[in-house]
């Protein structure tokens, strides 16, 4: 069998989804190999001299540049900053590089740059290094932006998508599906009663609140982007090889993202966040970790949404409704092209 | 959506679901035909619900399942076109051809695009008037009636360049096809509502009166689901047979005339292949003389296409209710979604679709202990 089902690339294999897997996997992965990268979590941790120095690199490509509730140069940091601090680490620095396409307007590039430089500061994080290319007119699509980011580790607990036991709880800290609708229903054109914003923010201050709060109870965080929530559960589930049920009546949505949604036909489980994780902790401090959550203001809507079982491994239900249970699939195909 | 929730209530579902237990005194099969339907009912667990004495069985109802691989293969030929910027729902752009898909057309530097609407393919005609523009048109009478509205407005404006590769086909045809089988089990259909809402339900007086079955028009939401299982079942227990509307708040005995003429001026009703069935007498919907050059197939000339389907894929046996398909040896191994044999894997309306996503049996020894 051929290292990729494909002989040339799919957008599907950006889509967060099993083709992505395979990519990363078989591809990448099985190069580059080494102890840091062999963990497949959304960030490096790796020793340098005696600190633990977490690592991670994002590129966006999000078509609209401009979108309800931000845009590509906010999406740029504040997922960077997720990616690092998933890991409870503390991001201290970023880098910033543009591919500018031949033609792009220089006051959309300004309103870009100044809002990232505003949604750094929010943070509490730098830019402290950057690179720019421009590319020819058709040869990019207005621009891109990569941004990678280092955060020291300044706990002593292991926060990973193995570390899932039976009987924990799956904790959401907001209401899901709103950036993927934001920047859907720009893209389309669509106009929907109650305008659908994006809910892109960095995250770090929740986690960092939950690390403390909550200790090694903590067992893992992850931000639903692409793929959503049902990526990121079903991720967690093969690293951990354990089950997740998930309850439908107690995910938090907001009424016009879930009307949208089922206009549109897409399920809300697959559609991408930007401002929102996902905590796996032990069931005794469940209650614990809403709280801290609910003391944020990203964080007032946070909700427990499922349980941790053992068996069967791998597999992520919903007990629907009606009492009865369905699958949630890892997310097959391209649901929604160029989302981040 | 405050309208939808009494639909999803699951008080009143309980309440439904032990009136139907009251009333079934022995073993019925009925039909939900729309996909849509069958998604709800896998989604929800419906089946799982149901007294052992109700059998649903899936019907054809996903027009991206039946269209026959030799229109698909036609597409993917016009797309491969240069200068052609190819459209259709997303859902028809994962249906494997012989030889790939409208994806990989697309990523061999095919021009295809995803529309909600044909009117949004006809919108590219308009700003690309050096293009040729085809919208790939496929559904039952519910998505027709907009590809109609397409056709007519380009004849209105007098567009040249764009065309349309119909695959549009109805329901009623293949209801009564269904019932003329040898094979056929079912005993009372659960009508598509959505379809329902352009033709009427007095469509379906003829199928009743010719072959004595039950239909109820019935909606998608689980409170509606239930709802038209509960009129079947009373029917069936009662003797009757009649074409009742469980979904009034959305149909209307006569439909929308609009829609209709607008579709009997654009289309004109011809025998047409499903895949997996074979071809049904007057049960698809072509270009009518007025419009003939809009119709893709004439103008790009596209010869006649050999196609062999995977013998593998049951797929026809699924879309006529014989076989569930979980009872198919393929289903979760050989055909995925990722690896789909047939359409039905791949559809988001396919019946294998909506097992694999939502029922997919875990093996056995993953649930012990």
């Amino acid at each position: 069998m051929p290292i990729l089902r494909h002989r040339t690339i799919q957008l599907a294999h950006g889509s967060g989804g099993k083709l992505t897997h395979e990519l990363i996997t078989r591809l990448f992965a099985d190069r580059f190999s080494n102890p840091a990268l062999d963990r497949l979590d959304d960030q490096a941790v790796i020793d340098c001299g005696g600190i633990r120095l977490a690592f991670s690199t994002d590129s966006y490509v999000v078509d609209p540049i401009f979108f309800p509730g931000g845009n590509i140069g906010e999406l740029a940091v504040n997922g960077t900053i997720n990616d690092i601090c998933m890991c409870g680490a503390r991001p201290v620095a970023l880098s910033a590089a543009f591919i500018l396409e031949e033609g792009l307007a220089v006051a959309d590039l300004e309103r870009i740059v100044d809002s990232m430089q505003r949604a750094a500061a929010r943070a509490g994080v730098d830019i402290v290094t950057g690179d720019t290319k421009v590319v020819n007119r058709g040869k990019g699509d207005k621009l891109f932006i990569n941004t990678a980011g280092i955060g020291i580790v300044d706990h002593p607990y292991d926060i990973s998508a193995r570390r899932l036991e039976a009987d924990d709880r799956i904790v959401i800290s907001g209401r899901i599906a709103n950036h993927g609708m934001a920047v859907l229903s720009k893209r389309e054109g669509l106009a929907f009663e109650s305008p659908i914003e994006s809910d892109t923010a960095a995250l770090n201050r929740l986690t960092s609140a939950l690390v403390s709060g909550l200790g090694a109870s903590l067992h893992a965080m992850r931000d639903p982007t692409r793929g959503g929530v049902a990526a990121v559960l079903n991720e967690f589930a093969a690293a951990s090889g354990v089950g997740i049920v998930l309850e439908e009546s107690a995910l938090p949505i907001a009424p016009a993202v879930a009307g949208a949604c089922e206009l549109l036909g897409l399920d809300p489980l697959y559609v991408a966040n930007e401002g929102v994780l996902i905590a796996v902790v032990a069931a005794e401090k469940a209650e614990l970790a809403v709280t801290v959550l609910r003391g944020h203001e990203l964080g007032r809507r946070a909700a427990l949404i499922g349980r941790v079982r053992a068996k069967p491994p791998g597999l992520v239900a919903m007990r629907t409704l009606l009492g009865t249970e369905r699958i949630v699939d890892m997310p097959v195909g391209e649901q929604l092209p160029r989302i981040c | 959506m405050k309208y939808l929730e009494e639909f999803r209530d699951p008080k009143i579902a309980r309440q439904m679901l032990s009136e139907i237990r009251r009333t079934v005194t022995r073993p019925w099969v009925m039909m939900e035909i729309c996909g849509g339907q069958t998604h709800s009912i896998i989604r929800n667990g419906i089946d799982q619900l149901l007294p052992e004495s109700v059998t649903l069985v899936h019907g054809p109802g996903c027009p991206v399942c039946v269209t026959p691989l030799e229109l698909i293969d036609r597409a993917l030929a016009i797309a491969a076109l240069p200068g052609v910027i190819f459209t259709s729902f997303g859902d028809m752009l994962r249906v494997p051809g012989s030889r790939t898909d409208l994806f990989g057309v697309k990523s061999a530097g095919g021009d295809v695009r995803i529309v909600y609407s044909p009117l949004d393919a006809l919108q590219i005609a308009r700003t690309h008037p050096d293009r040729e523009v085809v919208f790939f048109g496929v559904g039952f009478e519910t998505t027709a009636p907009a590809t109609a509205m397409a056709v007519h407005q380009a004849h209105r404006e007098g567009l040249k360049n764009f065309f349309l590769l119909a695959a549009h086909v109805l329901v009623p045809p293949a209801m009564s096809a269904l019932l003329e089988s040898p094979t056929n089990r079912v005993q009372a259909y659960l009508a598509a509502g959505h379809v329902c809402t352009v033709m009427g339900w007095k469509a379906y007086e003829a199928v009743r009166a010719k072959y004595g079955v039950p239909i109820v028009v019935t909606g998608f939401e689980p409170v509606d689901l239930l709802d038209g299982v509960l009129a079947a079942v009373r029917q069936l227990e009662e003797g009757r047979a009649e074409v009742e509307n469980r979904y009034a708040r959305v149909v209307q005995p006569e439909g929308n005339r609009m829609a209709q003429e607008l579709m009997a001026d654009v289309f004109t009703v011809r025998d047409r292949k499903w895949r997996g069935i074979g071809v049904i007498p007057a049960s698809g919907l072509g270009l009518s003389d007025r419009y003939l050059q809009y119709d893709a197939e004439r103008y790009f000339g596209i010869d006649r296409i050999e196609v062999s389907e995977p013998v593998e894929c049951k797929s026809g046996l699924v879309l006529q209710g014989i076989l569930k398909p979980t009872e198919c040896p393929a289903f979760g191994t050989r055909c995925t979604p990722e690896t789909p044999l047939g359409a039905t894997m791949v559809s988001s309306e396919g019946a294998c679709a909506a097992y694999h996503r939502y029922h997919r049996p875990a093996p056995a020894e993953l649930w012990k202990g």
